[in-house]
């Protein structure tokens, strides 16, 4: 549904995105990370029509962005970042306004305008000017704007900045449900949620693609995925440690904690082998030592993130 | 032509939801009634007609007109919204359209607030209408040009303030360039006659002046719609150029 090819863009003489290509398909959730400042709303300023292209190309549905605007444009929903609404106007009245310019008139445009009132929570504050909206209800107006039209992709610019847990949580559900039915590309900085609504996530940095590929498989990327943490109890480091560096596919044995009595080791064995835990668990049962936690490292994400982009904005300085 | 509609409604509703509408219609009123009755001695003329009513209108549009155009774009850039606006399924031109007329809609309707002046003149006396119905429509024009021009220092800007000093200098200059005494002192200083007269040409004011009197040239029509064409356009492409 969307297909991103090349695209490039320059502020000047500053280049803010550089050469990124991706495509989202039907019932794909994708996630899109990055640093403060590496071009993630430059992007999607450029993907809705926004921004010029300073180069590459983008369709949205089949159609060119820049040669079919009227036809890509009825295609999606866009929150922008720091998501804008006319603040003189009343919620209702701003979201019968969107749905005019959709072509949602009469019958069709209040139906139209009762359900996003509806998915969004905002029959309370129909009628309040935007103005004096709280941040949370803001963001949700134009949320409601965005889905409005039951468009086939959407693009949201930080969807769940500003809210509260609850409605978080049920914007993930929302987006997740959506998700199965539409193209959705989502930009956050919460790791979290990509893992929980996404089904495919990339990461830019600086204006580069540095990744593409599931959440899963951006956890495997951590140092500490398949690593094994262990808790032994009424075994002392001194004895546990060299014990434990012999146990068949263990690499390196790192003492994270001692106290009480109790020993917390991180096991790492080499990379890409499997079984670790299994063979530990065997181990551990021969020498009759007791543990309270035994269980495989699924990798930190934010521990990924962080490698991911410092490294290349590393190499970004030393050109 | 509906997407030009829901703007432009917008546009109005956004007008009449803040009291900018209702202060800008009362300061509207005072000056014209202040300028005219004042200023003009519109009593002490002693002839039914409205000379010295239209004759401040060049002027008085100078600055009030901008001050309504002065928000037309940079509220939305300063707002956000206009990101919103330009990844909805319209055109360019249909926004700037849509938003123009709302914008000259509402000076056409403070200038209709006037028509109390030209109804006294009747019930006074027994006055040309020819010269009446010409003076309002070449104000109503005059008015949508200057409008014209200060949508498109707007969209220049996210500060309406600058835009607001930009249009008053541009509307100030199309004004003084056929006012006679700046075309007279050109003159003495010495520039050529045809020099001075194209200038005038260019004024707002010979060809506010010549419907004041009653006659509606259509060279003076081709002027003012040429003026606010050539300003709509140039918006145009500093809004599709310029966005960020
Ligand atoms: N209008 C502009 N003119 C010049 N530079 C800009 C402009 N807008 C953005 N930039 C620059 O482009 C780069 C990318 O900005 P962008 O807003 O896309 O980042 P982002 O990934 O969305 O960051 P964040 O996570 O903070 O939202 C930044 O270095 C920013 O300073
Ligand atoms: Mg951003």
């Amino acid at each position: 549904m969307i297909n991103v090819q090349d695209v490039v863009k320059w502020y000047g003489p500053m280049l803010a995105v550089d050469h990124v290509s991706f495509q989202v398909k039907q019932g794909e959730v994708l996630g899109f990370l990055g640093p403060n400042g590496a071009g993630k709303s430059t992007t999607m300023r450029m993907l809705t029509g926004y921004l010029p292209l300073s180069g590459g190309k983008v369709e949205i549905g089949g159609f060119d962005i820049e040669e079919k605007p009227l036809e890509a444009k009825a295609l999606f929903g866009y929150l922008p970042e720091n998501a804008p609404a006319y603040t003189d106007m009343s919620v209702e009245g701003f979201l019968k306004f969107t749905a005019s310019i959709r072509g949602l008139r009469g019958q069709a445009g209040r139906d139209a305008v009762e359900k996003a009132l509806d998915t969004c929570h905002l029959q309370g504050v129909r009628r309040q000017s935007i103005d004096t909206l709280s941040k949370g209800y803001f963001h949700r107006t134009c949320f409601a704007q965005a889905i409005l039209h039951d468009p086939p992709i959407l693009i949201l610019d930080e969807p769940t900045d500003g809210l509260d847990p609850n409605q978080k949580h049920e914007m993930r559900e929302l987006i997740k449900t959506m998700g199965k039915t539409k193209a959705i590309i989502v930009s956050t900085h919460i790791l979290e949620e990509v893992e929980a609504i996404c089904t495919r996530a990339i990461i830019i940095d600086c204006g580069k693609l540095v990744f593409n590929g599931t959440p899963a498989e951006l956890r495997s990327r951590s140092a500490e995925a398949g690593c094994v943490t262990v808790g032994l109890l009424n075994v002392s480091a001194a004895e546990a440690t060299p014990a434990l560096e012999k146990v068949d596919g263990v690499k390196t044995v790192t003492l994270l904690s001692e106290e009480n009595g109790r020993a917390l080791y991180r096991l790492a064995g080499d990379k890409g082998r499997t079984g670790l835990a299994a063979s530990l668990k065997a181990f551990l049962d021969g020498k009759h030592w007791n543990f309270d936690e035994l269980h495989t490292n699924q990798g930190r994400l934010d521990d990924v993130f962080h490698t991911i982009t410092s490294t290349d904005s590393a190499k970004e300085v030393h050109k | 032509m509906k997407n030009i509609a829901v703007i432009a409604k917008r546009e109005l509703a956004s007008y009449f939801n803040s009291p900018v509408a209702y202060v800008f219609l009362i300061i509207f009123l005072i000056l014209m009634g202040f300028f005219t009755f004042m200023m003009g001695g519109f009593f002490q003329y002693n002839e039914a007609a409205l000379t010295t009513f239209f004759i401040w209108h060049p002027w008085l549009y100078m600055l009030l007109v901008p001050a309504v155009g002065m928000r037309l774009w940079a509220e939305e850039r300063r707002m956000r919204t206009l990101e919103l606006l330009f990844t909805m399924p319209i055109t360019t031109t249909q926004a700037i359209l849509g938003k123009y007329i709302a914008g000259w809609l509402f000076l056409g309707f403070a200038i209709l607030l006037t028509l109390p002046m030209p109804i006294t003149v009747c019930y006074l006396g027994e006055p040309d209408l020819g010269p009446m119905v010409t003076g309002y429509l070449g104000s109503f024009l005059m008015a949508g040009a200057y409008l014209a021009i200060s949508g498109l220092t707007s969209s220049l800007t996210r500060n309406q303030v600058i835009s607001f000093i930009t249009s008053v200098v541009i509307c100030m200059f199309l004004v003084l360039a056929g006012y006679p005494p700046i075309t007279n002192l050109l003159l003495k200083w010495g520039a050529s006659n045809r020099l001075v007269e194209f200038a005038a040409n260019l004024s707002v004011m010979f060809h506010f002046e010549s419907m004041q009197r009653g006659v509606v040239d259509i060279r003076d029509l081709v002027y003012f719609v040429t003026l606010i064409l050539f300003a709509l356009f140039t918006t145009n492409i500093i809004l599709k150029t310029h966005r960020s």
